[in-house]
């Protein structure tokens, strides 16, 4: 066990592997997600209150999905870096935090523009609009500590222990944006409470979160070899794979 | 149980840059080990490693024979540690700063007795009249003798000093090595980096870093 | 300075007592004792500058006069946003004293020392908090109930705004400090706490105001208080750790 892990975190080995599992989960992403869109822009049933406009919940949901996911990963390598010190841990970590805050973004754009169809306005405080946009708060903080330091070592693990921190509040703050928001209900549609949806609308949706997932990590892959290559410059592996390219 | 301090193979990565590599050092009770080289050569970042500051390096470290992650709070309560900044409070008198010290070392003595320690380490160092004053309006040496006093006033075995006779008058330069030597004479352990050249002794060595 | 000199030269007559006698095994005891010297020293040195502690309450006080003056003067308009405004300006307060916590200890090296002592550093971070929490939290919750009166706070509702602020306070001492420890080392630290910390903070100001809307509404408030209780358990249980690991990260990197 130990032997495997250390192995994994070795930059060259995970550089390695991580080139034979890409193009497969690349492919995957770009399948699912062109399948999934065409299916759920076009075939898919209309919703019957919503009409056409409940499309967006093909791009909205996976994106809320991920939002969160990312986080938990980030937290999770940041763990697995402080504990056993593995570099490349860190380096995904760092690659992670802009990509959940951009999924993070997207969600509550589209969250944002979904509302003007069901509740004619930009913006309401709906419970997850809510959690998404103190959820995009943390990612902002994380990535801002991680530039704070100077010293790269330093800011790695300052973000690692407060993506921790964040990663225990979430569901504190998930649960207590939800009870808030019973208390103050206004609006009387949410997200959250549908009917059940007929395989024909809820098929696309899976796909797309399957795209969405595979894409993350597929980009999650590419960003982290790039950022081997970038930091372990000088060692010699990597100055033989560059001359053996070029 | 004998005063040994022991790194074997120690190296230290910062942000991608060996600090230093493959040391190997051994202070003995007795020994005054001085730690030299240029700026940025990483003498703060190898008095730390060594004195249990800096978890994160390569190689072993031992203390008394066993390993420093296992010992590390035996270890920490038989070191005095001086570092760039005297941590002595400017709102506080010398009196207050060095009772802090005292009760952080586990070395509060209630009433009359802790007081008494205080004003004769305060006293020992020069410092006698001084001690009711805010340590703000003392002068930077006047500061760095109140941190100094703890090595008087917390008896401690190994003493880990990071540049001592920074702003200290000649005669303070001269009293605080002959007080380095006569800990060691009594069985003590210095471990110290200075740019200061100090009086060669018999108990002195020194290892150089940023050579290769 | 003629002290040491002396000293060598009785040291040099009768060098008996030797060092290695001094060698500890297991670190003395003493814990309560360095617990209770850290309390001291740390309330004596905010009592020595006492401009800085009361800077928060004049803060809240500030914050609070501005609303009816940007709002509108009327007592329903201002009893009907006076929960959630006392809350917010008192979170903004507490916010605002979190970057000296431990600043000061940093910049003149006694964090070093603090960090070296053979006590358990989790529990001596937690003393500095819960000093950090008396001179400031437990204000600003006693504080309250005067600027609520300004608010046209229903009565009834003061004792809930009290005890769920000091409560409350506590809680965002202990999450504040971890944004605090993380930010000690950086020269700018000030701003960058807040962007941490906020968002942390969200919970807290759900239930905190929460409860005294409740004891507004004459709504049963046990719920809100027992719920801010959990909380507070969590981030005693917790957050003292992170301190900690905090605090060595920026001070070893």
């Amino acid at each position: 066990m130990w032997a495997f892990i250390h192995k994994l975190g070795s930059p060259k080995w995970f550089y390695a592997i991580s080139a034979r599992l890409l193009p497969w989960l690349w492919v995957a992403a770009v399948a699912l997600i062109v399948t999934g869109s065409i299916w759920g822009l076009l075939y898919a049933p209309a919703d019957y209150q919503q009409g056409n406009s409940f499309r967006i919940i093909y791009v909205h949901v996976p994106a809320a999905f991920l939002a969160q996911s990312v986080f938990v990963s980030m937290a999770a390598a940041g763990l697995v870096f402080m504990v056993w010190k593995i570099k490349v841990a860190d380096m995904a970590a760092a690659m992670m935090a802009p990509l959940g805050a951009c999924m993070t973004f997207v969600a509550l754009f589209s969250g944002a523009v979904w509302g003007v169809p069901t509740w004619g306005t930009w913006w309401q405080w709906d419970a997850r609009l809510t959690s998404m946009l103190i959820l995009f708060f943390l990612y902002i903080g994380v990535i801002a500590l991680r530039g704070a330091f100077t010293s790269r070592d330093a800011g790695a693990r300052a973000a690692s222990v407060l993506a921790l921190v964040g990663v225990i509040n979430i569901p504190i703050i998930k649960y207590s944006v939800d009870w808030w928001y019973t208390l103050h209900q206004t609006a009387s549609f949410t997200f959250t409470s549908r009917p059940a949806m007929p395989a024909q609308m809820y098929v696309p949706l899976l796909l797309m979160v399957l795209g969405f997932y595979c894409f993350f990590i597929a980009l999650t892959l590419t960003r982290t070899r790039t950022e081997i290559l970038r930091r372990e410059g000088s060692k010699r592996w990597v100055r033989q794979l560059v001359e053996g390219r070029l | 149980m004998s005063l040994r301090l022991q790194a074997r193979k120690l190296a230290c990565e910062r942000d991608d840059r060996w600090l230093f590599r493959d040391l190997d050092l051994t202070l003995n009770a007795g020994e005054i080990l001085r730690i030299e080289g240029p700026n940025g050569s990483g003498k703060t970042t190898l008095l730390k490693i060594l004195s249990g500051q800096l978890g994160d390096y390569d190689g072993e470290l031992s203390w008394c024979g066993q390993p420093m992650r296992q010992v590390r709070r035996d270890f920490l309560a038989n070191l005095i540690y001086l570092g760039h900044a005297p941590g002595v409070k400017a709102a506080l008198t010398p009196l207050e700063n060095l009772a802090w010290y005292q009760a952080l070392a586990g070395e509060a003595r209630a009433g009359k007795s802790g007081h008494a320690l205080r004003m004769a380490a305060l006293d020992s160092i020069g410092l006698g009249g001084f001690e009711d004053i805010p340590a703000g309006q003392l002068s930077a040496g006047q500061q760095r003798r109140v941190a100094l006093a703890r090595l008087e006033l917390i008896p401690r075995a190994l003493w880990v000093l990071d540049e001592p006779f920074t702003a200290i008058d000649q005669n303070g330069v001269a009293a605080l090595e002959a007080r380095l030597i006569t800990h060691v004479r009594r069985g003590g352990s210095v471990l110290v980096t200075t740019h200061h050249v100090m009086k060669a002794s018999a108990r002195l060595r020194s290892v150089r870093l940023g050579d290769d | 300075m003629s002290g040491w000199e002396m000293i060598d030269v009785s040291v040099n007559t009768k060098p008996t007592g030797t060092v290695e006698s001094l060698l500890v095994s297991e670190p003395e005891g003493g814990l309560i004792g360095a617990i209770k010297a850290t309390l001291v020293r740390d309330m004596t040195l905010l009592l020595r500058r006492r401009g800085e502690m009361l800077n928060p309450l004049v803060f809240f006080a500030l914050v609070i006069t501005l609303f009816p003056i940007g709002i509108s003067p009327e007592a329903e308009t201002l009893a009907a946003i006076a929960p959630g405004l006392l809350w917010v300006a008192a979170l903004l307060a507490a916010l605002l004293s979190l970057d000296s916590l431990f600043r000061g200890d940093h910049d003149d090296g006694a964090l070093e020392q603090l960090l070296l002592s053979p006590h358990p550093l989790p529990l001596l971070a937690l003393t500095k908090v819960a000093v950090h929490w008396l001179m400031t939290g437990l204000p600003l919750a006693l504080m309250a109930p005067l600027l609520g009166v300004m608010l046209a706070l229903p009565s009834g509702s003061y004792v809930v705004l009290a005890v769920s602020l000091a409560l409350g306070s506590a809680i965002l001492s202990l999450v504040g400090a971890i944004g605090a420890a993380l930010t000690v080392g950086l020269a700018r630290g000030g701003v960058l706490v807040s962007l941490l910390v906020l968002p942390l903070y969200i919970p807290v100001l759900i239930f905190g105001a929460g409860a005294v809307q409740a004891a507004v509404s004459g709504a049963n408030v046990a719920a809100h208080l027992a719920i801010l209780g959990a909380l507070l358990a969590v981030a005693l249980g917790l957050a003292p750790f992170a301190i900690a690991a905090s605090l060595r990260i920026s001070l070893n990197g």
